[in-house]
C-alpha cells in the first residue's frame, strides 16, 4: 500500500514567517510592514526577506530609528482600519516606545468599551546565548504577558512561526510576536534543528492560545516556551536513556495562557518542572506552577523551575552559558524531585 | 482663508457649548468632595482638567474638518472632543463611569473614544501624536480621503515621541496637522522654565514642514491659519506644525491652589476670556444683536443641560462587566 505524502518542505522560522506575512499581504491589501531594516535588507533577521520586492516600499516601510513614531502610528493605522505588522528589532528596545504599547496599543480596545479595535502585530526578537549581552538578549516574555490588552505569542518551530503569524494577523486584537533568535536559522546566531520543520506551503492558522504537547510522556510535564521548549526536547531524551518518560509541553502563547493543558498534561505525570529563558522571578514559570496549585493537582514532588537568573545577561561566554537554561539543569531540577 | 459668518457662528456656538459644559461639570465635580476634597468621591472621580479659555484653539481648527477627518487630543479633550462633534452625551455619560458612556465607563474623561466621528485621545503627554501619523499614513494607503490632526499641549513638544513622529510625517509627506495648544504651564512648570526655544513652532524646520504661529487666542485667526494648512493636507504637500497662543483659565486639574501663577497673571487673562471677545467680534463685525446671542446662548445651554441630565440619569454598570472588552 501506498501513501501518499506531502513532499517534505522544510523551512526556518524566520522563512516560514515571512511565508506567513506574504501570504496575508496577497490577500488582504491592509496588511502592511513597518519597522528597521525590514525593506530591501529583509529584516534584520530574515524573517520579512522577500517582502520589499515583492509588495514594495509603500507596503513595506523602512522606518527612521523611531521606534515610539511608527508603533504609535500603527496603532493609529490600526484604529483606522489597517492591519500593521510593525517590527521591534530587539525586544530589549521596548524601553524607548513602551507608552505606544502598553497604554495605548493594548488599552484603546478596552478604554473605547471595544468601539475601537487595534489589530496589529508588533514582532520582536528575544534570546541570547550568543553573547551580546544584556540589552540585546533578553526574553521579557512576562513583561508583556504581565500588561493586559495584548496577546503574547512565541513560537518553538517553522510550523507554528508560520500558522501563529497567520492568526495574529488576523486577530483583531493586538498579538504581540516574540520570536527566538537562536532559532530564526540564521546561521551566523546558531542553528537550531529541531526548529526547522516541514511547513506547508498553503497557509493556515495555529490558534492562538492553544498548548501543544511536543513530546508525549508519563512521568514528568516539562513547561516551556521558544527556547525553553528545545531545552526540555534535549532533557526529555536524555531522560527517556535513564529510563524516565518525560512530557513536553509548548505552551506557544502566554497571552492567552492555555491553563488547562497544563493541568491536564500535570494531572497525568503528577510532576511539574517550568523552563524559561526569562528572569526568575516573577515570571512565566511562577505562573504555571502557581496555576497547578491552584488548580489543586495531586503532585508527586515539589514542582521545580529552570529560569534565567536573576542578573542582566553578561558578556562574557563562561558567564553568559552558565547562566542560561540547560538540559542539564532540567534533569537536575528533576533528580531534585526523586529525592524527596 | 477668511471664515465665513456662518462659520463664525459656528465657532461661537461651540465655544459656548463647550465653556457650559465644563462649567457644569466644574460645578458637579466638587459634589460630594467638601469639606474635605477627597478626588475620589462625588459623581465625577478621578482627575478633571477644564478647557476653559482654549476653546478658540478646537472651534479655529475643527470648523475645517468633517467627521471622516481624524483627531487624536490629549488629557484635556472636552472642548476639542465638542468642536468636532463627538456625542456630547455620551461622553458625559462617560465622565460619570456610566453605562451609557461612549465606553462603558471604562475609559473617562482622559480615554473619550467615539469612532462615528474619528475621535480619541489619551491621558499619556506625547501619544496623541504617534496615532495621528499612522492614520494620516492609513489614509494615504487606502486613498481614502481625510487627514489627521493631533493635538498636544506645549509641554508635550518636549517629550520624544513629538519629535519621532514629526520626523517620520514629515519624511513621509503624510496629511497631518499638530496642534500645539500652548497654555504657558506645564502643570506648575512654565515653559520659560521648560522649553529652550521662545517657539514650538520653529522646531518645525527640523522636520522638513512649515511651522506657523498664532498669537491672541483668536478663533478667526486659528480658523485662517489651519485652513490653509488643511489644504496642504488635503491636497497632498504633507504636514504642518502649528502653534496657538492660548490661555488656561482654570488650574492644571481641578483641586490646583494655582499658587505657581505669577500674581495677576490670571485676572489678566480672565480679561482676555476668548467667548465675550468672540461676542464682542460678532456684534462688530455682523451686528450681533443680545437677542441674537441670548438664543446660541440658551441652544448651547440646552445642549448641556440635556447631555448632562442624561449621564446623571443613566445607571453605572455592573461592576463584573469590567471584565469584559479587554480583547473583542
Amino acid at each position: 500500500m501506498t501513501q501518499v505524502k506531502e513532499k517534505e518542505r522544510k523551512l526556518t522560522i524566520a522563512r516560514a514567517m515571512a511565508e506567513a506575512i506574504a501570504q496575508e499581504m496577497r490577500t488582504d491589501e491592509k496588511v502592511f510592514v513597518m519597522g528597521e531594516d525590514i525593506g530591501e535588507l529583509g529584516g534584520v533577521f530574515g524573517n520579512t526577506r522577500g517582502l520589499y520586492k515583492e509588495f514594495g516600499p509603500v507596503r513595506v516601510r523602512d522606518t527612521p530609528i523611531s521606534e515610539t513614531a511608527f508603533i504609535g502610528a500603527a496603532v493609529g493605522a490600526a484604529s483606522d482600519g489597517m492591519k500593521p505588522v510593525v517590527e521591534l528589532m530587539f525586544v530589549d528596545f521596548f524601553g524607548v516606545c513602551f507608552d505606544a504599547i502598553y497604554n495605548m496599543m493594548a488599552k484603546n480596545t478596552y478604554f473605547s468599551g471595544g468601539n475601537v479595535t487595534v489589530p496589529m502585530v508588533l514582532m520582536t526578537s528575544t534570546g541570547g546565548g550568543y553573547s551580546d549581552a544584556g540589552q540585546h538578549s533578553q526574553c521579557v516574555h512576562a513583561t508583556f504577558a504581565h500588561l493586559p490588552g495584548m496577546k503574547v505569542v512565541a513560537p518553538s518551530n517553522a510550523y507554528d512561526a508560520k500558522g501563529m503569524m497567520v492568526a495574529a494577523i488576523r486577530d483583531p486584537n493586538p498579538v504581540v510576536f516574540m520570536f527566538h533568535k537562536a532559532l530564526q536559522g540564521m546561521g551566523w546566531l546558531g542553528t537550531e534543528k529541531d526548529a526547522i520543520v516541514h511547513v506547508p506551503e498553503a497557509d493556515y492558522e495555529v490558534p492562538l492560545g492553544k498548548a501543544v504537547v511536543t513530546r508525549p510522556g508519563t512521568d514528568v510535564t516539562i513547561v516551556g516556551i521558544t527556547s525553553g521548549v528545545h531545552y526540555g526536547l534535549k532533557a526529555a531524551r536524555i531522560l527517556e536513556e535513564q529510563g524516565v518518560s518525560a512530557e513536553v509541553l509548548d505552551l506557544r502563547s502566554l497571552v492567552p495562557l492555555d491553563r488547562d493543558a497544563v493541568i491536564e498534561s500535570v494531572k497525568k505525570t503528577g510532576r511539574l518542572i517550568v523552563v524559561d529563558e526569562d528572569y526568575h522571578s516573577y515570571g512565566m514559570t511562577g505562573e504555571i506552577i502557581a496555576t497547578v496549585v491552584e488548580a489543586g493537582v495531586p503532585l508527586k514532588a515539589a514542582p521545580q523551575r529552570v529560569a534565567y537568573p536573576d542578573i542582566p545577561i553578561p558578556f562574557t561566554p563562561p558567564m553568559e552559558q552558565w547562566a542560561l537554561p540547560s538540559p542539564e539543569k532540567i534533569i537536575e531540577a528533576f533528580n531534585k524531585m526523586k529525592e524527596v | 482663508m477668511i471664515p465665513s459668518q456662518e462659520q463664525e457662528k459656528w465657532m461661537y456656538k461651540h465655544m459656548l457649548i463647550s465653556r457650559f459644559f465644563e462649567e457644569a461639570i466644574e460645578k458637579i465635580y466638587m459634589e460630594g468632595k467638601s469639606p474635605a476634597f477627597n478626588m475620589a468621591n462625588g459623581p465625577i472621580p478621578g482627575e478633571m482638567h477644564l478647557s476653559n479659555g482654549q476653546e478658540p484653539c478646537a472651534v479655529g481648527v475643527c470648523a475645517h474638518l468633517n467627521a471622516e477627518d481624524i483627531v487624536t487630543s490629549t488629557h484635556r479633550p472636552h472642548h476639542v472632543a465638542i468642536a468636532k462633534g463627538v456625542d456630547l452625551k455620551g461622553m458625559a455619560a462617560e465622565i460619570f463611569g456610566k453605562t451609557t458612556g461612549l465606553s462603558g465607563g471604562r475609559g473617562g474623561h482622559m480615554h473619550i473614544f467615539d469612532p462615528a466621528v474619528n475621535f480619541s485621545c489619551s491621558g499619556i503627554i506625547g501619544q496623541s501624536v504617534g496615532p495621528a501619523v499612522g492614520a494620516a499614513l492609513s489614509r494615504v494607503m487606502q486613498q481614502k480621503s481625510g487627514i489627521a490632526v493631533a493635538y498636544l499641549g506645549e509641554g508635550a513638544a518636549n517629550q520624544g515621541a513629538f519629535h519621532e513622529a514629526l520626523n517620520m510625517a514629515g519624511v513621509w509627506k503624510l496629511p497631518v496637522i499638530f496642534i500645539i495648544e500652548d497654555n504657558s504651564w506645564g502643570i506648575s512648570v512654565s515653559k520659560r522654565a521648560s522649553t529652550a526655544v521662545e517657539r514650538n513652532s520653529d522646531r518645525a524646520a527640523s522636520y522638513g514642514m512649515p511651522g506657523e504661529f498664532i498669537p491672541g487666542n483668536d478663533p478667526v485667526e486659528i480658523f485662517k491659519t489651519v485652513g490653509l494648512a488643511v489644504d496642504r493636507a488635503r491636497s497632498g504637500l504633507g504636514p504642518t506644525l502649528i502653534e496657538i497662543e492660548t490661555s488656561r483659565l482654570a488650574g492644571h486639574f481641578m483641586g490646583d491652589g494655582e499658587a505657581y501663577r505669577p500674581a495677576g497673571e490670571k485676572e489678566a487673562l480672565m480679561k482676555v476670556d476668548p467667548i465675550p471677545v468672540m461676542k464682542a467680534r460678532l456684534t462688530d463685525v455682523y451686528n450681533w444683536s443680545d437677542e441674537d446671542d441670548a438664543e446660541l446662548v440658551s441652544d448651547a445651554h440646552r445642549v448641556v443641560d440635556e447631555a448632562i441630565k442624561f449621564a446623571r440619569d443613566s445607571e453605572y454598570p455592573a461592576p463584573e462587566e469590567a471584565m469584559e472588552k479587554v480583547f473583542v
